[in-house]
């Protein structure tokens, strides 16, 4: 599959929804805080990765590009040094795209890097959470999402994103 | 490559006049809980908030405004965007007083009272839409707005227009959510 994990966080930066298309799902329950669990240091002019692993990161790996801007040594090619927030976080194995709502919560996607399409596909996510999770008058905010709904309609997005996505030209 | 079009929102239609009664239905059975109007309305406003908390993703989602700039963006936003996406009625927008960020919306038609003739006798007081102040509110509270959010003017009550007025307090701190590290 090349959409590898799609997660959810919110506004305290708790994950309320994990879906691993290759691991299967911890029983315990995670909480993921925001920005990554990776220890980013500077090193010999780059940003490398220092600690922390996370699906196909490991120590040693640098930082490609941020919000698909070049990343040259310390700096983004616009001379800034960080942005408010990481849109895209490239590596050879994956990337990572985030679209954060303006209120607050955080849809995260892992997906091979020749994976078109991922900003409608997350436009796509923030909808069906907007129906099936917040229409749900059971369902608590910010709490994790335990909906059935969801859950199947997130999968047949996913489907019908990689289906459209992979000969298309690069998000 | 052909870019998909974008995404128009799919309005399932249902008859209009089920939601007008439905919403009558909770009104009436309201006043019948609870004697005083004040809570009537508090309540009406807390139900509101709820609706309003969940209701702003959905219209985020679907209609892709950016992040705005001022509260006079806001207010324009709420009545030309939001109003006629929910309600489809578009209010006018007014500035009462932009130093203390008031603003006004003007109704001119609202579909939730279309059958509603004039407040029974001792609910003079009662604000028969104050769902939708709620909902405001709700709504803005999500986007780190707080806001006062109440009836300024009512035809139920016998004013010539309805107005909603909505005040401006601050800007919730968006970090406070974020946990001490």
């Amino acid at each position: 599959m090349a959409i590898f994990s799609v997660y959810v966080v919110n506004k305290a930066g708790g994950l309320i929804y994990q879906l691993d298309s290759y691991a299967p799902r911890a029983e315990a329950e995670k909480t993921f805080s925001y920005p990554l669990d990776l220890l980013l240091k500077l090193h010999d002019e780059r940003v490398l990765v220092a600690f922390g692993q996370r699906d196909g990161i490991r120590v040693g790996h640098a930082v490609l590009a941020i919000n698909g801007k070049d990343v040259n040594g310390k700096y983004t090619a616009d001379g800034k040094e960080g942005s408010s927030g990481i849109e895209m976080l490239e590596t050879d194995t994956f990337k990572l795209h985030c679209f954060q709502t303006l209120t607050g919560i955080k849809f995260v996607v892992l997906a091979d890097p020749r994976q078109a399409g991922i900003d409608s596909l997350l436009r796509k996510i923030y909808e069906i959470y907007s129906d099936f999770a917040l229409k749900n008058p059971f369902y608590s905010l910010e709490m994790p999402i335990r909906c059935e709904l969801f859950d199947q309609n997130l999968k047949l997005a996913l489907e019908v994103a990689e289906k459209a996505g992979t000969f298309g030209p690069g998000s | 490559m052909s870019r998909p079009a974008p995404r128009k929102p799919e309005y399932h239609k249902i008859n209009k006049d089920l939601f007008v009664l439905t919403y009558g239905a909770l009104v009436a059975q309201l006043c019948k809980d609870y004697e005083k109007d004040e809570d009537v309305n508090a309540y009406l406003d807390k139900m509101g908030y709820g609706i309003g908390t969940r209701l702003v993703e959905d219209f985020l989602a679907r209609s892709c405004v950016g992040r705005c700039h001022s509260y006079s963006e806001i207010t324009d936003i709420i009545a030309q965007v939001a109003f006629k996406m929910y309600l489809g009625i578009t209010p006018s927008v007014t500035c009462n007083n932009s130093s203390r960020n008031e603003f006004s919306l003007i109704l001119d038609k609202n579909p939730l009272v279309e059958f509603v003739e004039e407040l029974p006798a001792g609910r003079s007081s009662l604000c028969y839409c104050n769902l939708l102040c709620g909902i405001i509110r709700g709504a803005l509270e999500m986007v780190h707005l707080a806001a006062d959010v109440t009836f300024l003017q009512d035809r139920l009550k016998g004013d010539s227009v309805t107005e909603i007025g909505i005040t401006f307090l601050k800007k919730l701190d968006e970090k406070k959510y974020r946990r001490k590290k």
